[in-house]
């Protein structure tokens, strides 16, 4: 009883550590956007903010914050889109293509996303000026579909291996097409992989900084994590604005996951065979 | 409705012949059964006709017509899955009428049909439901509708009973029957079990390793075996088999093997001296006074099906099963006077029946 006790309670210290860790810099970030200028600079420093919204003015007015959360939506939503479209096809294919085929794809697939991203850029950065899409959402987009796809297939493929394959048959003998059987069964069953993919696409996207910095010069286009990384200026560190734009940037992946997360985690496909 | 011929069907995966040169006629309006143990191909035979699968030689025609070259949904074919296949992020309502939104046809008319087909599987009370929130039973049923519901020229049933415990299967099946009656479609039904293949079928098609064996009405099926696999598959307890010779006594031919021999009067000449199989069903062998047996036996065991009884017998050291009645008492050890007549005995010359 007694050592029952002590691995519960050292589970639970485990995990509130790991918890404190992990977001101990987000938390000082937190308490800093809501100070006030001389809060920030005092010495000794405060943990308690005065719960001032100056600095998420200042990081709106002066600095154009919303702007930057626009582009980002913008890129972050349309590579979500186009992956999960493009990965779903893809996923579907060698889910259902004879084993060693799809084996081999999906090792080619996976050898595709081990590239550096150092590796990669300079022949993007070429190929993308010859598209003449430096400084475009679209020159953004494509080589985060590009970077994001691999993974996206793969979980996808995974997750429709599991789909009966009696279903789609159902499905084609009830009148579909392929592709209205994948659509019309298939993935309303694959929702909780469909979220999964969907929100790593997407968190990858909203915090890509190396490309976003390379191909976007123009602040007009420029994303989140960009645009905040410009804040400083050469004799000034804003440390307030930039907390407070920070949160802003995080709130957005956090209501996602959180509002996805039933999705997630529902077994839809449950009493699709026998029970 | 339509007839259903299959013309020199072969299918091959890699290195294993699912089906071998598959021919077969189904009427119009006929139930016809494919029987055989798991592996013969009966379930690629009729993933085939629904053109889900495709075969590699041979052709398959509706009512006359090739429809090789046809997709599943222009086959207007419906079919049950042995695991029901629901979908099942749709009600039981979505479920019965999915075909039929798929075609095109009119809201109002699908809800009409949708209705009809569940009063007549009784399932009204549950169109609302998730097939999750349904019993095994009730899934099956649904599986049904939605291959009734469309009134299709073939109707495909792929193992449907086989996830149904014992009470409930045998209660569907006669339902089927009569459904079957009432509606008159023409059916292929894949199954292992025999008892299925002989109480539905109108025609039983027996297969194994992709081969037909046999063709014929239940009656024939078990009567008539073609050879001795048919002989040994339907039946149970099944067909007693012994190898043996013919030989001539007499007037008479006779069978002979190291453990006996009993006449076998009407068999061609050209067999006498050739190595051949008897086969007599349990049922065909008769208890009788020591003066009228042609064989005598000792028995091993009983074993009690409730409306009769079967001795487990030894002819020599050759096993023999022997019906008897309810109340009938035998010890281990016992010795018993059996007479089989001539005219039950199937003679099988190199597996064919003679």
């Amino acid at each position: 009883m007694k050592k029952g006790w002590l691995k519960k309670g050292a589970l639970v210290v485990g995990v509130l550590m790991a918890i404190f860790f992990s977001l101990v810099p987000f938390l000082l970030f937190v308490s800093s956007a809501f100070k006030t200028q001389t809060q920030v600079t005092a010495i000794p420093p405060q943990l308690w903010p005065s719960f001032d919204i100056d600095f998420f003015r200042s990081a709106i007015v002066r600095y154009d914050i919303l702007g930057y959360l626009v582009n980002s939506i913008v890129v972050a939503g349309s590579t979500t889109l186009v992956t999960i479209l493009l990965g779903t096809l893809a996923g579907y294919a060698l889910a259902r293509l004879p084993r060693p085929w799809a084996h081999f794809s999906l090792m080619l697939i996976l050898a595709c996303a081990m590239f550096p991203q150092i590796a990669i850029v300079g022949p993007v950065w070429q190929l993308l000026r010859w598209l003449g899409w430096l400084n475009t959402y679209q020159g953004l987009v494509l080589p985060y579909v590009a970077l994001t796809l691999p993974l996206t297939v793969w979980i996808l493929a995974l997750f429709f291996r599991e789909m009966p394959e009696e279903l789609e048959a159902a499905a084609l003998v009830d009148g579909c097409s392929r592709i209205e059987a994948l659509v019309k069964v298939i993935v309303p069953l694959s929702a909780p992989g469909l979220f999964t993919a969907a929100i790593l696409t997407f968190i990858y996207a909203w915090n890509e900084f190396f490309l976003a910095l390379l191909i976007v010069t123009d602040p007009a286009r420029q994303t989140m994590p960009v645009g905040i990384a410009l804040f400083q200026g050469e004799h000034t560190v804003p440390w307030g604005e930039i907390a407070a734009a920070s949160l802003i940037t995080t709130a957005p992946l956090v209501v996602l996951v959180l509002l996805f997360q039933q999705r997630i985690v529902t077994g839809l496909s449950a009493g699709a065979i026998k029970g | 409705m339509a007839s259903l011929n299959l013309d020199g069907v072969s299918r091959r995966f890699g290195n294993v012949t699912a089906l071998s040169d598959v021919s077969l006629h189904v009427d119009d309006g006929e139930f016809c059964v494919l029987l055989g143990p798991s592996g013969c191909g009966k379930s690629t035979l009729l993933q085939i006709v629904a053109g889900l699968d495709r075969q590699d030689k041979g052709s398959v025609l509706l009512d006359g017509k090739v429809v090789d070259e046809l997709a599943p949904r222009e086959r207007d074919v419906a079919m049950v899955f042995q695991s029901y296949a629901l979908y099942p992020h749709m009600t039981v309502s979505q479920n019965l009428g999915f075909g039929l939104r798929m075609r095109g046809i009119a809201e109002q008319k699908i809800q009409h049909k949708v209705q009809e087909t569940a009063r007549l599987l009784g399932i009204e009370h549950l169109l609302a439901r998730k097939p999750r929130q349904l019993s095994g039973g009730q899934r099956q049923r649904v599986a049904m509708g939605r291959a009734l519901v469309r009134r299709p020229r073939l109707f495909l049933l792929d193992e449907p009973l086989s996830n149904l415990d014992a009470q409930l299967r045998i209660n569907v099946r006669l339902e089927l029957k009569r459904l079957h009656r009432q509606i008159n479609t023409t059916t292929i039904y894949v199954t292992h079990d025999q008892v299925e293949a002989m109480t539905l079928g109108d025609k039983v098609v027996v297969m194994r390793q992709g081969r037909v064996h046999q063709i014929g009405t239940p009656a024939m099926i078990y009567d008539q075996p073609a050879d001795t696999f048919v002989a040994s598959f339907v039946g149970s307890p099944m067909m007693n088999l012994f190898e043996g010779e013919v030989i001539r006594e007499g007037k008479y031919l006779r069978f002979r093997c190291d453990d006996f021999s009993v006449d076998v009067r009407k068999l061609p000449k050209d067999l006498m001296g050739k190595t051949v199989e008897i086969g007599v069903r349990p049922e065909d062998i008769e208890f009788r006074t020591n003066q009228e047996a042609n064989l005598s036996a000792r028995v091993e065991m009983l074993s009690n099906a409730g409306a009769e009884k079967y001795v487990h017998a030894r002819l020599g050291r050759k096993p023999i099963t022997v019906r008897a009645s309810k109340d009938a008492t035998y010890s281990a050890g016992q010795v018993i006077s059996l007479f089989i007549h001539p005219d039950k005995l199937h003679v099988f010359h190199e597996g064919q029946r003679i």
